[in-house]
């Protein structure tokens, strides 16, 4: 292996780690606001992912609907509901220690059934781009992507109806 | 790809599970919605390696990920609507709090 290719090997397995880190940091932080700003990174780290994947078009579509819409939203829900100032308020219930044991145990079942499963890879690897997957989408995919769009159409309606006031 | 197809898998297996550690031990609700997020984002990762290094074209796997972004989207606007309705009628978010329809 040439001396780029272990690079961008070790560099992949670097992302991985960092991604794990700043999501368990994500899930453990006591400030709420600290956690979205660790869940940021952790969507960045994704579509950094999805970059060495060569899935670049995926890799854009995670910045704009993640990192720009999705975290807007939940800083504007945090700043609009929790007293993040708090420190006396736990928060996180009893459940911590059954959580880490029961997940522990699935995970000590799940990743020997990955290792030891035969996957048939191909010996090369595919990539697409965003005219094919444009493709796929009008052509093969047409009925889901009607039937997502006016999913997405009603849930938004819905949300602005659940979150006006009475009044 | 770079690195072997398992470790991918491995790897997303440990973030499904840190997401579903903090679904289960968050007493915050938009803390519950945060960890929901990095579960959805653990399933697209395993939708794209195995769209492109199995037998299949990988515009399948690249297109359930859009259709799993979009409906993230949903989730995230639907739930986040709900919560301040909670916040508005309860002045409290924190889900152990919430239990006006338990007995």
């Amino acid at each position: 292996m040439s001396f780029f290719g272990s690079l961008a090997t070790v560099s992949f397995y670097a992302v991985l780690v960092g991604v794990l880190a700043v999501a368990i940091l994500t899930v453990t932080t006591r400030n709420l606001f600290h956690a979205a700003i660790f869940l940021a990174f952790t969507l960045l780290g994704v579509a950094l992912i999805y970059f060495f994947l060569h899935a670049e078009f995926l890799a854009g579509v995670q910045i704009l609907l993640y990192v720009g819409a999705i975290m807007t939203l939940v800083i504007f829900a945090i700043m609009l509901t929790a007293k993040i100032g708090d420190p006396s308020m736990p928060q996180s219930n009893h459940q911590r220690l059954p959580a880490f044991v029961g997940l522990a145990i699935l995970s000590f079942i799940l990743i020997p059934a990955i290792l030891k499963m035969p996957w048939k890879t191909e010996d090369a690897f595919q990539t697409t781009n965003a005219v094919q997957i444009g493709k796929a989408l009008m052509g093969e995919f047409v009925f889901p992507f009607e039937v997502i769009s006016l999913v997405l159409l009603v849930a938004l309606i819905g949300a602005i109806v659940v979150s006006r006031s009475d009044q | 790809m770079s690195i072997p197809l398992t470790h991918l898998l491995v790897f997303t297996t440990l973030l499904f599970l840190v997401g579903l550690y903090g679904v289960l031990t968050r007493r915050n609700a938009v803390g519950i919605l945060i960890s929901i997020e990095i579960m959805l984002n653990a399933v697209n990762i395993n939708f794209v390696a195995f769209g492109s290094t199995l037998k299949t074209s990988p515009d399948l796997g690249q297109v359930f990920v859009i259709f799993i972004i979009v409906l993230a989207a949903a989730t995230a606007a639907v739930g986040l609507a709900i919560v301040l309705a909670i916040y508005r009628n309860q002045k409290t978010i924190y889900m152990d709090e919430i239990d006006l329809l338990k007995w």
